[in-house]
């Protein structure tokens, strides 16, 4: 069953008098243990689709099933909930709290996940996860005094923390360096073909998008290319995940 | 209460995030605080002080007189029958719960000699040592004639400065003596000075002496209120000296044997009033009560018929005292909250600031799947733990202040529990109300906008 399964999406924002059609009726499915770029120019709706497939924002019509549920219906609190749950941000600007240390941004969403684990369990995970990315000796360091890099890795175990489906990355590359970018991009890999956890690259860059194995693109508020799954494809990563469990 | 755990740890970690910013904040609730606390202390010392000034007035005081006495339907008007005594003055202090201290008071009218000065007093008055006590009123120089002084009679007095004046021109008079219907008086205190009283009698005009003395020495009868010259002027000026032919006698002139059967008048030792104070103004309708119960059993009057005394109470100045203690109430209190919704303005403004500098922070954590109200606890938590951080802050700050008040300037100040237990109350409710339009606005934030904040 897929993942995330889009059909007919459109988005509409009002203006002042006029309406503007953002989206036109989008459909798409990513199938679970993708690793999947979305590429757009600016003004192609790439954030706005984005946006509503990290279930921040809720479509004016169609339907949105993320892992089996209706996003679309669902109340602030309740996409508050899946957020928290399912699904990992990275961002462009890494957004870490500053003047706090790694290991407690780490920690931040287990704050609000109800899943009755203890504080020790949670700082546990956070440790081991910072141990991933490679940063098991900077737990104590501050968003200040890690570089580009660094930060993004501390941002990447934090979207981990809550053992989410989908990691969500926003132009996760774009305040890096060639260097670091590339970094960064493996390691997405590497979850991606260890893990097993889908991931969604939402960047303009084809360089960025060359690292993922399908690039869906959107253009004008309606998909361009690579909606669905081509079915070859589907059957390798179908194997592939078979394989692993 | 796990959740509320997490959310006060949360705030607590964002407040300690920035502390410059949340020592800004908290210095408006402090400041707030010290000034309520500093404020009712001083006001309320002030207070206490003006009330003490109107009670040393008379507010607090209450005056016992005699009944009417009535013979044939004549009344002879209040005072003029002869029922109290000084047993009823210390049964008072001794058995009214209500009543702080009671006196005795002999009053008469007469003159004072001193060498080739001469005096009449206003106030020549026979009482206990309560009553400097009951009047509130302390010696300048030498001391208060004792309770063995009113025992034994024994011949003393105290001056007013009035007196003084007239009587010893040269200062000096402790220790010399005056003559008081002819009985030799040592003086062994002087007065301070208390000025008039609200009727314009000059109150520093008073010679007081033990009430034994008073009465068996000097006065004999508490009726004779006239003065030695009055008498002398109307005896030379007596009806029977102008009109001789007038001068018959209405009645037979008693003779030996009639004299020897009637009976003596027993030597009765009553007193002319008897001076009460009551702790505090508030308590003068019970003490009236208390002290119409024991006089009326001491008197053996039965149920029914009128008292055979009068009491009297300072109304006017009780009434000013009340105005004036309800007055600084009313004050006190607008000050404090004026000075609470600066303080708790001040939190509003601060908070507001520090929502929209951490937009981008509050759009994270919705983000990553806080929930508007996680958002809204976590702000407005933030918002009381600042408030009781400063309250207590405040509270030290304002005790501080009171204090250098009163060591500096050498302002009463009077220490007040309820208030710093009221403003910590207060400043959590100034955290929770001007907290939560803050922590609200955050919590309204749209997560997509708040994340792209710059």
């Amino acid at each position: 069953m897929e993942l995330i399964k889009v059909g007919n999406i459109i988005k509409t924002y009002h203006l002042g008098s006029s309406d503007v059609q953002v989206l036109k009726g989008v459909s798409l499915s990513i199938m679970p243990g993708e690793m999947v770029a979305l590429m757009g120019a600016s003004g192609s709706g790439k954030t706005t689709l984005m946006n509503i497939l990290g279930c921040l924002d809720r479509p004016t019509s169609g339907q949105y099933l993320f892992d089996g549920q209706e996003i679309s219906s669902m109340s602030v609190n309740q996409r508050a909930a899946v957020r928290n749950r399912k699904i990992g941000f990275v961002f462009q600007n890494f957004n870490l709290l500053a003047r706090t240390s790694a290991l407690e941004n780490v920690l931040l969403p287990t704050t609000y996940a109800e899943d009755g684990l203890s504080a020790r369990q949670h700082r546990q995970r956070a440790m081991e996860l910072l141990d991933q990315v490679g940063l098991g000796d900077r737990m104590d360091h501050e968003p200040s005094q890690l570089s580009g890099g660094q930060q993004q890795r501390v941002a990447i175990a934090r979207s981990l923390v809550n053992n989410p489906r989908l990691l969500l990355a926003d132009e996760p590359t774009g305040n890096l360096n060639t260097h670091t970018s590339e970094e960064v991009l493996r390691m997405f890999q590497k979850l991606n073909a260890e893990k097993d956890i889908t991931i969604l690259l939402v960047t303009h860059d084809a360089n960025v998008a060359g690292h993922s194995r399908r690039v869906i693109r959107i253009s004008d508020g309606l998909i361009a290319d690579g909606g669905f799954q081509s079915p070859s494809a589907a059957v390798a990563a179908g194997s592939a995940s078979d394989a692993k469990r | 209460m796990l959740k509320m755990a997490t959310t006060l740890k949360t705030a607590l970690r964002a407040l300690r995030r920035n502390p410059l910013r949340s020592a800004l904040t908290t210095l408006g609730i402090i400041i707030g605080i010290a000034a309520v606390i500093a404020m009712v202390q001083i006001g309320e010392g002030s207070s206490a002080a003006i009330k003490q000034t109107i009670a040393n007035m008379g507010a607090n005081e209450l005056l016992i007189f005699p009944g009417q006495a009535v013979s044939a339907g004549v009344s002879f008007g209040g005072g003029s029958s002869v029922t109290l005594t000084s047993a009823d003055a210390a049964a008072i202090a001794r058995d009214c719960p209500s009543i702080s201290a009671a006196a005795p008071s002999v009053n008469a009218r007469m003159q004072v000699v001193r060498g080739g000065m001469n005096w009449v007093p206003q106030f020549l008055i026979g009482t206990t040592p309560a009553y400097l006590k009951i009047r509130d009123w302390p010696l300048a120089e030498g001391r208060v004639f004792g309770n063995d002084d009113v025992d034994g009679a024994n011949e003393v007095c105290i001056l007013g400065q009035t007196d003084v004046k007239e009587l010893f021109p040269s200062g000096k008079p402790l220790g010399k003596t005056i003559l008081v219907n002819n009985v030799p008086l040592r003086v062994i205190g002087v007065l301070t000075k208390k000025g008039a009283n609200m009727m314009g009698m000059d109150q520093d005009d008073i010679i007081i002496m033990p009430w034994t003395t008073m009465k068996y020495r000097v006065s004999g009868s508490a009726l004779q209120n006239q003065n030695q010259s009055a008498s002398a002027a109307s005896a030379t000026f007596s009806t029977s000296q102008l009109y001789p032919e007038t001068s018959q006698s209405l009645y037979p002139v008693e003779s030996a044997t009639e004299q020897q059967d009637l009976p003596q008048p027993v030597s009765f030792p009553n007193v002319n009033s008897i001076l009460v104070s009551v702790p505090s103004s508030s308590q003068i309708p019970q003490a009236i009560t208390e002290i119409t119960a024991l006089l009326r059993q001491r008197h053996h009057l039965q149920p029914g018929t009128p008292s055979d005394f009068n009491i009297r109470n300072m109304t006017e100045i009780s009434q000013a005292l009340g105005h004036t203690t309800q007055l600084m109430t009313n004050l006190l209190t607008g000050v404090a909250l004026i000075s609470l919704m600066v303080g708790g303005v001040g939190i509003m403004n601060i908070m507001l600031v520090s929502v929209t500098e951490r937009t981008r922070e509050i759009g994270l954590r919705m983000a990553i799947g806080a929930r508007p109200g996680d958002i809204l606890s976590q702000f407005i938590l933030e918002a009381i733990v600042l408030c009781l951080f400063g309250g207590a802050l405040g509270i030290l700050f304002g005790q501080g202040l009171s204090m250098a008040v009163k060591s500096l300037l050498h302002w009463p100040i009077q220490m007040s529990a309820p208030a710093m237990v009221a403003s910590v109350a207060v400043s959590v409710v100034v955290g929770l109300v001007f907290g939560y339009y803050p922590a609200w606005k955050a919590s309204r934030l749209d997560p997509i906008e708040a994340l792209r904040y710059e």
